[in-house]
């Protein structure tokens, strides 16, 4: 059953991923990218991760994936030019893929027989963010609440 | 025998369960979901059948004219004519558009809409889809009707399409920060964020009368307030319907679809806002639980649709009242005083749980907040008198 469900999730999610990356328009292929988003978030449900799998929807849905499509509304359009491939990308991308796959079969974990995994409570995720993981915490917030300082400085009226 | 009648609806899904139980083992969940999934959308089908012609007949009343009075009993069967209507109209796809985008728009805004409607508790051990993280997954999957939105918008090819989806998602965006941030207390309070716990923790009656629902403290009633006012913002009703203003720009994002796909929208629209009172309903008002300890005899679930009606009421109470508002006015009224004040919320709540949650904190809390209420609308005081009007043309 759950491997079944992890192909399904999988086929989906590399569609969704693979049609970011190829479809002409940009708006489409920003579409795509939430499709794979939505399979990451299915994946995050499988392994029991709950909480991570609502924050990934919640983030890159609701806030990366406006984000971007307002970007692509905001900028520039050229429809006659054809950019061509962007090989660069792509050496980037296998770039990043390769230093993972090292990674994840260098790890140990990989060929042991998985636990049973206990299922993650918000109040488990709370208490560590609020004893163990504070610094962290404060320090994320003080860089986005630099990044709204610096948002709203930028779309000031200059006083003159 | 109240007992039975509160449990009636989960004895029936017991008794029809036990009927498969012949039946391989890994259909049983499968079956109990549809159950879940059948009951809610039948009677929020039914709910939304019922509200869209109470909701022209009491405009009316307040508009001092009779209303919908033609088909059935009282204009009752108006629904029915209305559905009928909208299924024969011809669907009209523009030309420019982008099919499949314009296509799945309504789709995903109704899906989304239906979703959010799964985590709310109904009544006594009747939550379709319970979860851990219940408020975090109405919040999750809620923010993605922005991006439905913005598909209906571009996928339409239309300026006034455009224009709507941008008012929508700008005003939808800044509204859910104090939409989320209002519900930060009780979550604070309760110490979870399943809509089961927080129902829970509203149990109980002070000397038997008076409820122990989060409205009766002061943090918890001026959250209920923000919500509330947030919860029209986001369900698009009036006075902040202005991505649909039909006198500036057509119908917004919807302006494009006709027939069925058009219906789908206006669905949409009303399951968020049934989805959006149902969770102010379990947030701040108790949930199923009853407001006076001798009236528990009644049905949990009947009180639930008791509060969420009442709610709906105000609803459209406030179309029947209320111009529309302007967007600036909208924006600046987002972060200039509904973010601040769902802040004070936080603290209050605060304030209130560490001084022992009695009297003491109930007047400290209702202090913090007086004092920045005050505070704001000082600092926000425009000058700004209304001149007499004079008109021109007429007399």
């Amino acid at each position: 059953m759950n491997s079944a469900a992890f192909f399904i999730i999988g086929i989906i999610t590399l569609s969704g991923a693979f049609a970011a990356a190829t479809l002409p328009k940009l708006i489409h292929a920003a579409l795509s990218l939430v499709v794979a988003f939505v399979g990451m978030a299915a994946y995050f449900f499988l392994l029991g991760a709950e909480f991570v799998g609502l924050v990934q929807i919640f983030i890159y849905i609701g806030a990366v994936a406006v984000l971007i499509v307002f970007t692509i509304l905001l900028t520039r359009r050229e429809p006659d030019r054809d950019r061509g491939r962007n090989w660069g990308g792509a050496v980037v991308a296998l770039a990043v893929f390769a230093g993972l796959l090292w990674t994840i079969l260098k790890a140990k974990a990989f060929d042991v027989s998985a636990p049973s995994i206990q299922p993650l409570t918000v109040k488990q995720i709370g208490e560590h963010l609020m004893t163990n993981y504070v610094w962290p915490l404060q320090c994320v917030g003080l860089v986005l609440t630099a990044a709204l300082i610096g948002a709203l400085i930028l779309v000031m009226e200059e006083k003159r | 025998m109240s007992d039975s009648l509160d449990q009636i609806f989960i004895n029936a899904k017991q008794w029809i369960l036990s009927l498969l139980s012949a039946l391989p083992g890994w259909l049983t969940p499968l079956v109990s979901c549809l159950i879940n999934i059948a009951a809610l959308l039948g009677v929020f089908l039914t709910l939304f059948a019922a509200i869209s012609v109470l909701e022209r007949k009491i405009l009316g009343r307040m508009q001092n004219r009779y209303g919908p009075n033609r088909v059935g009993p009282f204009g009752l069967f108006q629904p029915v004519a209305d559905g009928i209507k909208m299924l024969i109209k011809e669907d009209i796809v523009p030309v420019r558009a982008d099919k499949l985008v314009h296509f799945l728009a309504p789709i995903l805004i109704a899906a989304t809409a239906i979703l959010t409607l799964g985590i709310i508790p109904y009544g006594r051990n009747m939550t379709p889809f319970a979860i851990d993280g219940g408020i975090l997954f109405f919040f999750a999957v809620g923010s993605t009707t922005e991006l439905a939105v913005f598909m209906a918008g571009w996928g339409s090819n239309n300026k006034f399409s455009m224009l709507g989806a941008m008012r929508a998602i700008a005003q939808m965006v800044s509204y859910e920060l104090p939409l989320i941030i209002t519900t930060l207390p009780d979550v604070m309070v309760v110490g979870a964020l399943s809509p089961d716990a927080i129902v829970a923790a509203q149990d109980g009656y002070w000397t038997g009368v008076l409820p122990y629902w989060f409205v009766t403290t002061p943090w918890g009633a001026a959250a209920f307030i923000l919500f509330f006012v947030s919860g029209l913002v986001e369900s698009n009703r009036t006075p902040f319907d202005v991505p649909e203003g039909e006198s500036e720009i057509v119908a917004g994002h919807m302006t494009e679809y006709s027939g069925f796909k058009y219906a789908t929208f206006f669905l949409a629209e009303y399951f968020g806002m049934f989805a959006i009172s149902g969770l102010a309903v379990t947030l701040f008002l108790g949930g199923w639980h009853a407001p006076i300890s001798i009236l528990e005899f009644i049905p949990s679930y009947v009180w639930f649709f008791l509060k969420l009606s009442g709610l709906l009421f105000v609803y459209i109470w406030i179309r029947g009242t209320l111009p529309r508002t302007r967007v600036d006015q909208i924006m600046n009224f987002a972060w200039k005083f509904m973010l601040p004040m769902a802040f004070t919320c936080i603290v209050a709540a605060a304030v209130w749980h560490y001084l022992g949650r009695g009297f003491a904190g109930w007047l400290s809390s209702l202090a913090v907040i007086a004092i920045v209420y005050v505070a704001l609308s000082r600092l926000l005081e425009t000058k700004k008198r209304f001149a007499t009007r004079t008109y021109r043309f007429a007399e």
